[in-house]
């Protein structure tokens, strides 16, 4: 019974997605591998890095590379407003666990979006690569993108486009 | 029952005493026949059969008992120490390393395990005399499967009950296969009183082996158990001990040896010694009880009962009356000496006195001279400390800002204390290299006989200090570049002495700091670099292009490029450059720079150049428009404003003259390819001309200068080293982070890396020392 409800619990944290907006369109992570959401910082750029990278902040003492998401989206640079955040994630690279923030031009809420309602990634017509799409999260009557972080942030291959650069 | 203290420190002394043995081993094949050597490989492998008995560890005693034998035999001068022996026992000393861990675990061996053991046991017995052998295996047995019977230690002893007369059993059979050879005739009967304490099993500790152990020293002429502190059964703890052992001990050994018997004990259990003979008996035994106690001759006398008070103040009366003026002739009497001429104390009992006194010091000494830490906690040390380093600069600088004189020096004084505790935070995590090239001792050992060359390791500047984390991992590097020059880079005998070489090859390790950084050698008088050969090579895989005339110091460093190290090239070309850009690679994530430098024919020599420490370091910082860049200040020769003419110099050449030299000059706002629209041309000039000029930073690594031109200076600054990560890895050009006082991040410029990327998008020719 317990050990149900447990299940149950965690499936509901599972099931928690937070919203954020990149231009004008909303996209949704799952809520576990976030850490904390910051007001945007005043960034140290880095040199030669992939234009997606925007930078480096200090978060209490460790150096965390920022990603603007746009950038790696191929849409153009955005523009930090009072609204922009950087949203600290914690990910996953060569079994190492790494925070890397991400810029995003606002953040929504924290919504609940049951398995049920997660449709697969379209195959075609969509106007990101298909492999940062988890899924399609249906929220009152629209869709969301779930992003997947592991393509979105895959570290490997952010790094290996700055590598190209320089 | 909690046994990991005590088992953490055999571990970690069987490991210790077994890399102690490895050393004491090769440097016996070097002076074969020196006794101290011997002597020292005994001690250690008897150690670790006495700690190991200690535990009940019995695969371990019985294998160490074995190479002991031996070992006693090649002291006795029966058995010759031939290569092929020391190459035995260094085995030997291998497999009761893979013994430790399974032991302690309580594992059982693996099959293969097992069969290493047996066939080196075998070959161990070859050397042996047979009967004797025989016998000894015999007991070796017996003393397992007495251990065996034995009770696994944490259970109530077999005491309380009327065992003990099937224990009395117990001893009589290991006291028949007790080793006859030991028992000598002359051998003088020890009694030694042991008052176990309540805790000993619950430390993990059995009485039961101690006395197995003790058996192996000498014969057990008696053991008498006392349970005079027994209580009545309702109130018998099972847990607790409350025996003590009166036990008779004929041998030949030292104190000192039987004392070590209960090192592990000693904390909770009264021993007490009796040496065999003499009238004095019972006053050195009292002696002896005596915990490290009073330190001073007098008040050891008296607390041995041995002297009384009064006499004691007589004596040291007249001690102090012959030190006043006249002064005896040679000076004043040492106590001990007035005790023995006025009768007081019998001389044997004042020598032992004397013994214990010094023993007193030599262990107080040591308990000042190492402690073990646990690397966590220093770790953790050297964070805070850098927090510390950060915020101290960020409070001096916030004085200079408001420009606070009084606060300003108190800042400055305090910034001072906190780099002398930086430095000294670092200096524990300092180590010897020595360690780490000594291993290279058994490599160069074991490859060269594999390889059927004759090769010695030569080592120079053991001594020299680094940090732990770059020891760790400098062992790989190092392991890459040994093997390779022994396997390729010298060559066979024949060919050695077809040019005149000693058919002797060396191989040398060579230590030593140069300007802040640590430089690692690793040389031998092998064939060298085959310039040629790599040439083509380079062109082949278009690594060169075919016009190109590169000098002999370029073509060798073409070893370390990716494109290098195939399989094909091994057969080729000697085989140099077999994960020669591996190694470069690790070298450089420890922030260092690896260079090669060869004479076809003469042999090679592979440089190392090593920061001394990853975690602070001393830093100059430059400005370039808002962003705020790290030089480490060792690389920092000078700065010079940047002349109008100069600034044209660079522009057109890339290069000015400073001094009547040439230097390479590089804008860093270029290099770094920063035109970031938010700071428009036409802002940054007037930025420029807001600050006054630009400025040139002369900057320098390994034989090499380079100009960094950058807007502003700032001076030095204390930097602590923050990993800029994973995603950064490809980086060219900037090493890390560190955060400024501020809470701003500033990246530290990796120097090396800046003036590999100028040299590649300068023209050729203009390559300067």
């Amino acid at each position: 019974m317990q050990a149900a409800a447990q299940a149950d619990g965690a499936g509901a944290e599972d099931q928690q997605y937070l919203t954020f907006r990149l231009g004008e369109e909303t996209f949704a992570m799952p809520i576990l591998m976030i850490k904390e959401i910051l007001e945007y910082p005043e960034l140290t750029s880095v040199p030669l890095m992939a234009a997606c990278v925007r930078g480096v902040l200090n978060l209490r003492g460790r150096v965390v590379p920022v990603v603007d998401l746009a950038v790696r989206f191929g849409r153009p640079q955005s523009l930090a407003t009072r609204r922009t955040c950087v949203v600290i994630l914690e990910v996953l690279a060569d079994g190492e666990q790494l925070d890397v923030g991400i810029m995003v031009d606002g953040v929504n809420q924290v919504i609940e979006i049951p398995a049920a309602d997660i449709e697969p990634p379209p195959g075609f017509g969509a106007k990101l690569r298909t492999d940062f799409i988890r899924g399609m999260g249906k929220v009152n009557g629209g869709f969301v993108v779930i992003l997947d972080s592991a393509t979105v942030l895959s570290i490997n291959e952010i790094a290996a486009l700055g590598a190209t650069m320089a | 029952m909690d046994m990991t203290p005590a088992l953490q420190i055999f571990i970690a002394e069987a490991h210790e005493l077994l890399e102690q043995m490895e050393q004491s081993l090769l440097l016996l094949e070097h002076r074969p026949g020196d006794r101290e050597l011997l002597d020292a490989v005994f001690r250690t492998a008897h150690t670790i059969k006495g700690s190991a008995g200690m535990f009940g560890f019995n695969t371990i005693v019985a294998h160490t008992h074995q190479l002991e034998n031996l070992l006693d035999r090649v002291r006795a001068g029966e058995v010759a120490l031939t290569p092929a022996l020391s190459a035995l026992l260094l085995r030997c000393g291998d497999h009761i390393g893979t013994l430790v861990m399974p032991a302690v675990d309580n594992l059982s061996l693996e099959a293969s395990v097992i069969a290493v053991g047996e066939s080196l046991e075998r070959e161990l017995a070859q050397y042996l005399p047979a009967p004797p052998a025989a016998d000894r295996h015999s007991m070796a047995a017996d003393l397992a499967t007495f251990l065996d019977g034995g009770p696994p230690s944490g259970e109530p002893p077999p005491v309380a009950h009327p065992a003990s007369a099937s224990m009395a059993d117990d001893y009589a059979v290991f006291l028949d296969s007790a080793e006859p050879a030991l028992s000598q005739p002359a051998a003088m009967v020890w009694r030694i009183a042991l008052q176990f304490g309540p805790d000993v099993f619950r430390n993990g500790m059995d009485p039961l082996s101690i006395l197995h152990y003790l058996a192996t020293l000498g014969e057990l002429v008696n053991i008498t158990t006392l349970w005079g502190r027994l209580p009545p059964l309702a109130e018998m703890d099972p847990e607790s001990c409350y025996l003590d052992m009166v036990v008779e001990l004929d041998t030949m050994v030292e104190r000192s040896v039987i004392d070590s018997v209960f090192d592990f004990i000693r904390e909770d259990c009264q021993i007490r010694l009796t040496p065999p003979s003499s009238q004095v008996q019972a006053q050195l035994a009292d002696l002896d009880a005596l915990a490290a106690g009073p330190a001073k001759l007098g008040e050891i006398l008296v607390a041995a009962n041995a002297l009384t008070g009064a006499a004691l103040a007589t004596a040291l009366a007249k001690q102090a009356a012959e030190s006043q003026p006249p002064v005896r002739p040679g000076g004043p009497r040492p106590l001990g000496q007035i005790l023995v001429d006025a009768g007081a104390v019998p001389e044997p009992v004042v020598d032992a006195a004397l013994a214990r006194q010094q023993q007193t010091r030599q262990m107080n000494g040591q308990d000042t001279k190492l402690i073990r830490v646990d690397a966590e906690k220093l770790d953790q040390l050297i964070t805070l400390v850098g927090e510390l380093v950060i915020a101290g600069s960020g409070t001096f600088a916030l004085a200079q800002q408001a420009k606070l004189g009084n606060i300003m020096e108190s800042a400055a004084a305090l910034l001072r204390l906190v780099e002398q505790v930086r430095d000294n935070a670092l200096g524990l995590r300092m180590v010897p290299i020595a360690a780490t090239f000594q291993r290279f001792q058994r490599v160069v050992r074991d490859v060269s006989l594999e390889l059927g060359k004759d090769i010695e390791l030569v080592i120079a500047g053991a001594e020299t200090e680094l940090d732990k984390s770059v020891v760790e991992r400098i062992g790989d590097p190092l392991m890459h570049l040994v093997r390779n020059a022994m396997d390729h880079g010298i060559e066979n005998a024949e060919r050695r002495m077809a040019s005149g070489k000693s058919a002797r090859a060396k191989i040398s390790l060579n230590a030593y700091h140069d300007s802040g950084s640590i430089v690692i050698e690793v040389s031998d008088d092998g064939g060298g670099l085959p310039l040629e050969k790599i040439r083509n090579k380079a062109i082949e895989r278009g690594l060169l292009a075919a016009s190109a005339n590169p000098t002999p110091q370029e073509i060798q460093q073409l070893v370390f490029e990716a494109g290098f190290s195939t399989a094909d090239a091994v057969s080729n070309l000697s085989g140099r450059g077999v994960g020669m850009d591996v190694v470069r690679r690790s070298i450089e994530t420890l922030r260092g720079m690896i260079e090669i430098d060869s004479t076809e024919g003469l042999g090679t020599l592979v440089r190392i150049r090593l920061p001394l420490t990853l975690a602070i370091i001393d830093g100059f910082m430059v400005g370039l428009g808002t962003a705020r860049y790290v030089l480490p200040l060792d690389v920092v020769v000078e700065c010079m404003e940047l002349s109008d003419l100069d600034r044209h110099s660079v522009s057109e050449r890339g290069f000015i003259n400073v001094r009547g030299a040439v230097l390479p000059v590089v804008r860093l706002r270029d290099a770094f390819a920063l035109s970031d629209p938010d700071e428009p041309e036409s802002s940054r000039t007037q930025g420029e001309i807001a600050n006054g000029r630009e400025n040139i930073v002369v900057v320098r690594f390994g034989g090499l200068k380079a100009g960094l031109v950058v807007d502003e200076l700032f001076g030095e600054f204390q930097t602590v080293i923050k990993p800029l990560g994973k995603l950064f890895s490809y980086l060219q050009g900037i090493s890390g982070s560190t955060i400024l006082g501020s809470g701003e991040v500033a990246l530290i410029l990796d120097v090396p890396g800046l003036i590999k990327r100028v040299e590649r998008t300068r023209p050729q020719g203009c390559v300067v020392a």
